[in-house]
């Protein structure tokens, strides 16, 4: 201390296809655009902040959290990259765009409790109203989609870094006496080779401030990068080795008290009436709080809460959805799908005139998917304290500012007197999105009843049993073959809650395609579940392409090859996977192997899966191959890790994962009855990325669509049995 | 009651009720909150910690029964001028964790095996790693297991 830390702020907020904020924007310009923005998809609107301290420390902050994907880091190699950043002295962190962002100029959130520094007057009214613009109104820090890199990364980090680099070599120029094209950067210096004098970043960054930036900094070619595409380790990983890193659940505050819930088993139920006094009676437990749907019992420890909790006989009412169960689902989708008409439908062609073309060879396939839970190894814990009339929060969600403007709604304050504290996550898979964090009216509620901190914490019953899963979905696919063994023809009906129309992508050549989607609800609150409805879509149509391909008597790849256009990146996917895979090549007896392919969030995976059953009908996978293409790899390492994980997730999802209903009510709670894949069943997982100049697709989550496909194709290779509903588990069985 | 225990090396006089799980008296009453809470039956491992060198679930165990033992959590696994366990570096050289949460009581659950087995065989690995990671880390948490114990090659040959 003592020091004074004179920094330097780059400010730049870019929309996809709308160009880009400069710092240097008046008021009324920002609000101009800010009033655009909010017209716009929410998942298109980011920003970007570098600092700069004397030292020539480097700190990216980054708009998004952390929820296990390794992608802030890919981040900020795009920003350094472009910045021609010395790596060493780079470090990462969250922007704190909770702060008092919405409301008050900048310097109030950036120079509050905290960030150790102050900014340069002349950005403070002009950034600051541009946040508040878009933070009033829309969420702006969503992490999901596997958009971070893609999105923020290329049209938010890049221009800042290239922005800033811009700025400093002008400020060495003027410094110099020397023109700017005589100079280079390299390793966070602009260097003057004639004279061989150089400056440091840190020597320039204040005056570099002064500078109003380029709006549209031409960026590096592909050629030039030194951290792009470079495996570089994860600068979050030192503190997850160490017990040092804190998540939601880790929050410690002064008098802070502990929570636990029980919300009524049947979704869509109330709370009719509970008696406090057995819970009153454990030691520790200070109130029983009712809400509308939920009882919740605060205590001076988690073990206090949750055995006052166990000790309350609550009565619930069912919603009117007591006779609901997974059976009544599946059968009243089926014959949805045969009665009704569908509610949204796309694709091409005149499939019904297709399909009735004479001397075709007619196949069709009913297949099943179960609801699925996320189960984040952390489960749901969020910290609320009312104080003075203003509401702080702690926790980790995937959309920080969507949950403070929800946190005051349920508080029935403005969102300017919320604070939201975004932390860590452990895993969040689609669960933490916003409008699915019912914890967060829980919580507001709950601390309306305590003048201390309240962390509530959801136990993992709590957590399996009132997720928003992955919808159970049904589907009837019928596709017509001709002579030659082509695809004439394919219809794939399906029912589920959501529309999946625009979402997935259909990638064989075939002259007539419809998807066509029959609206079903229940009383579940469906979610979005890493890969989405990719996910249940790659299993009906990949399923199916093989089963059309052993109808047409052909080699499930040679088969699929023939669907695709020569020369394609598809097809490229494809070849490389089987070469790689050795398909074709002999294998032991009792295994097969499986292929299949598909394209989501704009990148191409195919996996080739090895695969025996065991005595108990249960797959194994022994060894998967990846071959993906999502345009450039920003961190090879992590890419593949995030490819290896989401294969990994999807097998253990398929193999033996089901939430079911009865009673309209989950009979699954706790991981006894939910099973996870274990190390042991893991197959080796090996990742080829076949990089191109192709718009960038992401990487936490189109690993996962393949896989279950692929592993019913490979038990079929194996067997001879085809599994068309989910979980495998033992259905193949001899 | 108070409850004597010793955890990473220090003593402490806990007034607990001796029913209490030891996870909650490491998290909320010693604030060492790498070791985590996932499930609360055992059967995830996140909260593993050892308790007189055995790798113990403590969301499952009273801490009225480990009073007088010594009890390691993820905290105390470095050396006292800050090294890290041999097993916490093979996790960084291997980038094993994505979300992290899981990854104490793994790394815990991997420094018990190699005490136990001196070098893992794979078959080792694949019936002591029990813990449940959800981000899919399991391929990198045997490599790094075997890279720990002077088997890179075979950690290699395994990828």
């Amino acid at each position: 201390m003592g020091i004074k830390r004179r920094v330097f702020l780059i400010g730049g907020t870019a929309l996809i296809g709308g160009g880009l904020f400069a710092v240097s924007w008046s008021e009324r310009a920002a609000t101009r655009r800010a009033a655009k923005l909010v017209a716009m998809d929410k998942a298109g609107v980011f920003q970007t902040w570098i600092r700069i301290a004397e030292d020539d420390t480097v700190t990216i902050f980054s708009p998004h959290v952390d929820i296990g994907q390794g992608s802030l880091t890919g981040l900020a190699q795009m920003a350094a990259d472009e910045l021609d950043a010395d790596w060493s002295k780079v470090v990462l962190e969250s922007a704190p765009v909770n702060v008092a962002f919405a409301n008050a100029p900048l310097a109030k959130g950036f120079g509050g409790e905290l960030l150790p520094f102050s900014i340069p007057p002349f950005l403070q009214g002009i950034t600051g109203s541009t946040f508040a613009m878009i933070a009033r109104n829309i969420p702006l820090q969503v992490t999901g989609g596997s958009s971070t890199v893609r999105a923020t990364g290329q049209t938010g980090m890049r221009v800042a870094g290239a922005a800033a680099r811009i700025a400093l070599i002008a400020t060495a120029a003027k410094r110099l006496g020397v023109p700017e094209g005589e100079l280079t950067t390299v390793n966070s210096k602009v260097i003057h080779a004639k004279s061989g004098r150089s400056l440091r970043y840190g020597e320039l960054a204040a005056d570099a401030a002064e500078m109003t930036l380029v709006a549209e900094p031409k960026l590096k070619e592909a050629g030039d990068y030194r951290f792009i595409g470079k495996p570089i380790p994860r600068l979050d990983i030192p503190p997850k080795v160490d017990g040092s890193a804190r998540y939601g659940m880790d929050v410690q505050l002064p008098d802070l008290r502990v929570a636990t819930i029980m919300a009524a088993p049947v979704r869509g139920g109330k709370l009719d009436s509970v008696d406090a006094a057995p819970a009153m009676a454990i030691k520790g437990v200070e109130k029983v709080v009712k809400l509308d749907n939920a009882v919740a019992v605060i205590a001076t420890g988690y073990w206090q809460a949750l055995t006052g909790l166990r000790a309350l006989s609550p009565k619930f009412s069912d919603g009117g959805h007591g006779a609901l169960s997974s059976a009544s689902i599946a059968a009243a989708q089926a014959a949805k799908m045969e009665t009704d008409k569908p509610d949204n439908k796309s694709g091409h062609g005149d499939v019904p005139a297709a399909l009735a073309a004479s001397g075709l060879k007619l196949v069709e396939a009913k297949y099943a998917v179960p609801f699925i839970h996320h189960a984040m190894m952390e489960p749901f814990a969020l910290t609320a304290h009312f104080k003075d009339g203003k509401l702080q929060l702690w926790g980790g969600v995937q959309d920080p500012l969507h949950s403070r403007k929800a946190a005051a709604e349920a508080a029935e304050i403005s969102t300017d007197h919320v604070t939201f504290h975004p932390m860590i996550m452990g895993g969040a898979f689609g669960r933490r999105l916003p409008g699915f964090c019912e914890i967060i009216g829980q919580v507001v509620q709950i601390a309306k009843q305590t003048p201390y901190p309240v962390k509530l914490i959801w136990s993992r019953e709590e957590e399996v049993q009132h997720g928003t899963y992955r919808p159970q979905a049904s589907a009837h696919l019928k596709a017509a073959l001709d002579k030659d063994g082509r695809i004439a023809g394919w219809t794939t009906d399906y029912a589920q809650s959501q529309d999946a129309t625009r979402e997935t992508r259909f990638v064989y050549d075939i002259p007539a395609f419809a998807l066509r989607h029959y609206q079903f609800a229940t009383n579940q609150h469906d979610g979005a579940w890493r890969s989405v409805n990719s996910n249940q879509n790659g299993f009906y149509s990949e399923s199916f392409m093989d089963e059309l391909a052993y109808a047409a008597g052909e080699d499930p790849y040679e088969f699929r090859r023939k669907h695709l256009r020569p020369g394609s990146r598809h097809l490229a996917v494809l070849d490389d996977v089987a070469k790689r895979s050795g398909w074709g090549t002999p294998l032991s007896t009792g295994r097969g192997r499986g292929i299949a392919m598909v394209e989501s969030f704009n990148t191409i995976v195919a996996h080739v899966i090895e695969a025996s059953v065991g005595n108990d009908g249960r797959p194994h996978a022994h060894k998967v191959w990846s071959s993906v293409d999502c345009g450039r790899v920003v961190n090879p390492d992590g890419g593949a890790a995030q490819i290896m994980g989401g294969i990994i997730m999807a097998l253990s999802s398929c193999v033996d994962e089901s939430i079911t209903l009865d009673k309209g009510a989950v009979l699954q709670s706790n991981f006894h009855d939910y099973p996870l894949l274990k190390l042991a069943e893991a197959p080796d997982v090996d990742v080829h990325f076949l990089e191109s100049d192709a718009s960038m697709g992401g990487l936490g989550e189109p690993g996962v669509p393949p896989t279950a496909p692929a592993l019913a194709n490979a038990i079929f290779a194996a067997t001879g049995k085809r599994i068309r509903q989910l979980p495998f588990r033992g259905q193949a069985k001899g | 009651m108070a409850i004597d225990l010793q955890v990473n090396g220090k003593s402490f006089s806990i007034e607990a009720d001796p029913d209490t799980p030891l996870l909650w008296v490491i998290r909320e009453e010693l604030r060492l909150t790498g070791t985590k809470f996932g499930c609360g039956i055992g059967a995830c491992g996140a909260c593993s910690v050892h308790v007189d060198g055995e790798i113990t679930r403590s969301c499952r165990i009273p801490v009225g029964s480990v009073a007088g033992k010594s009890v390691t959590t993820i905290e105390g696994i470095a050396a006292p001028n800050g090294t890290l366990h041999p097993v916490q570096q093979a996790w960084i050289d291997a980038q094993v964790p994505q979300c992290g949460y899981c990854q104490s009581g793994q790394i815990m659950a991997a420094v018990a095996l190699i005490k136990k087995t001196g070098r893992p065989s794979p078959a080792h690995v694949d019936e002591a790693m029990t813990n449940i990671c959800r981000c899919g880390t399991y391929p990198r948490i045997r490599m790094a297991i075997l890279a720990a114990t002077g088997q890179a090659a075979a950690a290699r040959a395994d990828s």
